[in-house]
């Protein structure tokens, strides 16, 4: 039942995938300012979201873990929290094209690709701590405080950052203008295959995260 | 008020056992000075330019030699299970933590009173005309290290690689307490007054160190005993 569902959201997220890049590449025109390389936003944005969204789920199920002590929610958070990582990496990156080509550099200190990078670097800092402990149930605890920790951060970061470089301007963010309405439609079109793929990433890796404590469960009794 | 007490005796015991070994004394003075002296082979010691970083030297300074004392916090206890006798003794885990936080900031805030002056003579700033609101930055940034820094000491002590992971992990989570303590001590170190709009910073900085003090004390348990 299980793999049956997997395959279908992945289906779905294939099947929505190609119809948005039809209706990205072929039918809307490059944007006025930037060319092409605007379509990268497609992408960018909703790769953003869905990191944010997978960290939220990660500190719901290690606060569920706190609670219930169930290892269950130990694999939700570790499944959640590297999936996020993965998209907030395609974030980065493709902002960092995005970047070379608009502003003519790779990487600048603005407050935006600053807090990303932080929460990148707290998320990674989440799996090396899980790496250092042995012993599961002491792993999945440390886990979810740190998780709890970061997210908490998180924010702070975000607005401390903004404060910094509101008072140091940097290079302009985004034209400033509004966005087209096609172009704004579709990049909460293009959220949902994004979303979806993130959802389906992360069951596959809950379910090699419960036979790798299965494997581990087995390896006691030899 | 039992509580207090609880947490001013382990205070009190740790800075006792500090001050017959002087263990992590010893090594974060030392290292900060190293930093010191480091710093002023890469780039030029009594450049103007050293005023506009001034702020942020210090505090990674503080931020090294601080990693240093807080690895020790709670690492000092393994020898003989004493944390064990700890964690099982009447001390409530959350008393346990604020006396080993406390102890922690004193500690750190000596090293940094030692740092200070030395810093001043080396790259010839006044740093003693804005003293008390100084002091108040200080007080708040030290608080905000030690605050976390107590935390994921008492949650890396058991670990693998335990002196790599404990600056691993704490060093992003303080971006936002120690970027405020940089804003803020960028002026008042070289000696001159907070200009209103770093007022912000000012309440960044207890704010960070309210809602990490807040929520360490909330999960010290977890942690502890679980």
């Amino acid at each position: 039942m299980r793999e049956k569902i997997l395959v279908g959201l992945a289906g779905l997220a294939g099947l929505l995938l190609v119809r948005n890049l039809y209706v990205m590449l072929l039918e809307l025109p490059d944007e006025a300012a930037q060319g092409a390389i605007y379509r990268i936003i497609f992408f960018h944005v909703p790769a953003a979201w869905t990191a944010f969204v997978c960290f939220f789920v990660a500190l719901v199920a290690s606060v569920l873990y706190l609670l219930r002590k169930n290892l269950r929610y130990d694999a939700v958070a570790v499944s959640a929290t590297e999936v996020g990582l993965a998209f907030g990496a395609v974030n980065l990156v493709t902002g960092m094209i995005w970047a070379r080509i608009i502003w003519g550099i790779w990487w600048t200190w603005d407050a935006r690709l600053t807090s990303m990078l932080v929460c990148w670097l707290l998320y990674a800092g989440y799996l090396m701590l899980r790496r250092a402990v042995e012993d599961p149930t002491l792993r999945a605890r440390f886990a979810a405080v740190f998780s709890i920790f970061a997210f908490v951060d998180v924010p702070i970061v975000w607005f401390s950052i903004k404060w910094w470089r509101t008072q140091h301007p940097g290079p302009v963010v985004w034209g400033g203008g509004s966005m087209d309405p096609a172009m704004y439609q579709m990049l909460f079109l293009n959220w949902v295959p994004v979303l979806l793929l993130g959802a389906v990433l992360t069951l596959l890796r809950m379910r090699l995260e419960e036979t790798q404590r299965a494997v581990e469960a087995l390896r006691q009794f030899r | 008020m039992r509580f207090v007490r609880q947490a001013l005796a382990i205070a009190a015991k740790d800075l006792r056992a500090e001050m017959r070994t002087k263990e992590a004394w010893n090594a974060s003075l030392a290292f900060a000075l190293v930093i010191l002296l480091l710093f002023s082979f890469a780039f030029e010691p009594t450049a103007e330019q050293t005023r506009e970083i001034a702020g942020g030297l210090l505090w990674l300074v503080f931020a090294f030699a601080g990693a240093l004392i807080l690895n020790r916090s709670f690492a000092r206890e393994l020898p003989n299970d004493c944390l064990d006798a700890l964690v099982a003794s009447p001390v409530a885990p959350a008393a346990l933590y604020l006396g080993k936080a406390l102890a922690s900031f004193l500690l750190l805030t000596a090293v940094e009173l030692v740092a200070l002056p030395v810093f001043g003579v080396f790259y010839n700033v006044r740093w003693t005309a804005q003293f008390w609101p100084l002091m108040l930055v200080l007080v708040l940034g030290t608080w905000a290290l030690t605050v976390i820094g107590t935390i994921f000491s008492a949650l890396t002590v058991n670990l693998r690689l335990r002196e790599l992971m404990l600056p691993t992990l704490v060093y992003p989570l303080l971006v936002p307490g120690l970027m405020a303590a940089m804003q803020l001590m960028t002026p008042l170190v070289v000696g001159q007054p907070l200009g209103p709009e770093l007022y912000d910073w000012l309440k960044l900085l207890a704010g960070f160190d309210i809602i990490f003090t807040a929520l360490s004390l909330a999960l010290v348990e977890t942690v502890l005993v679980g």
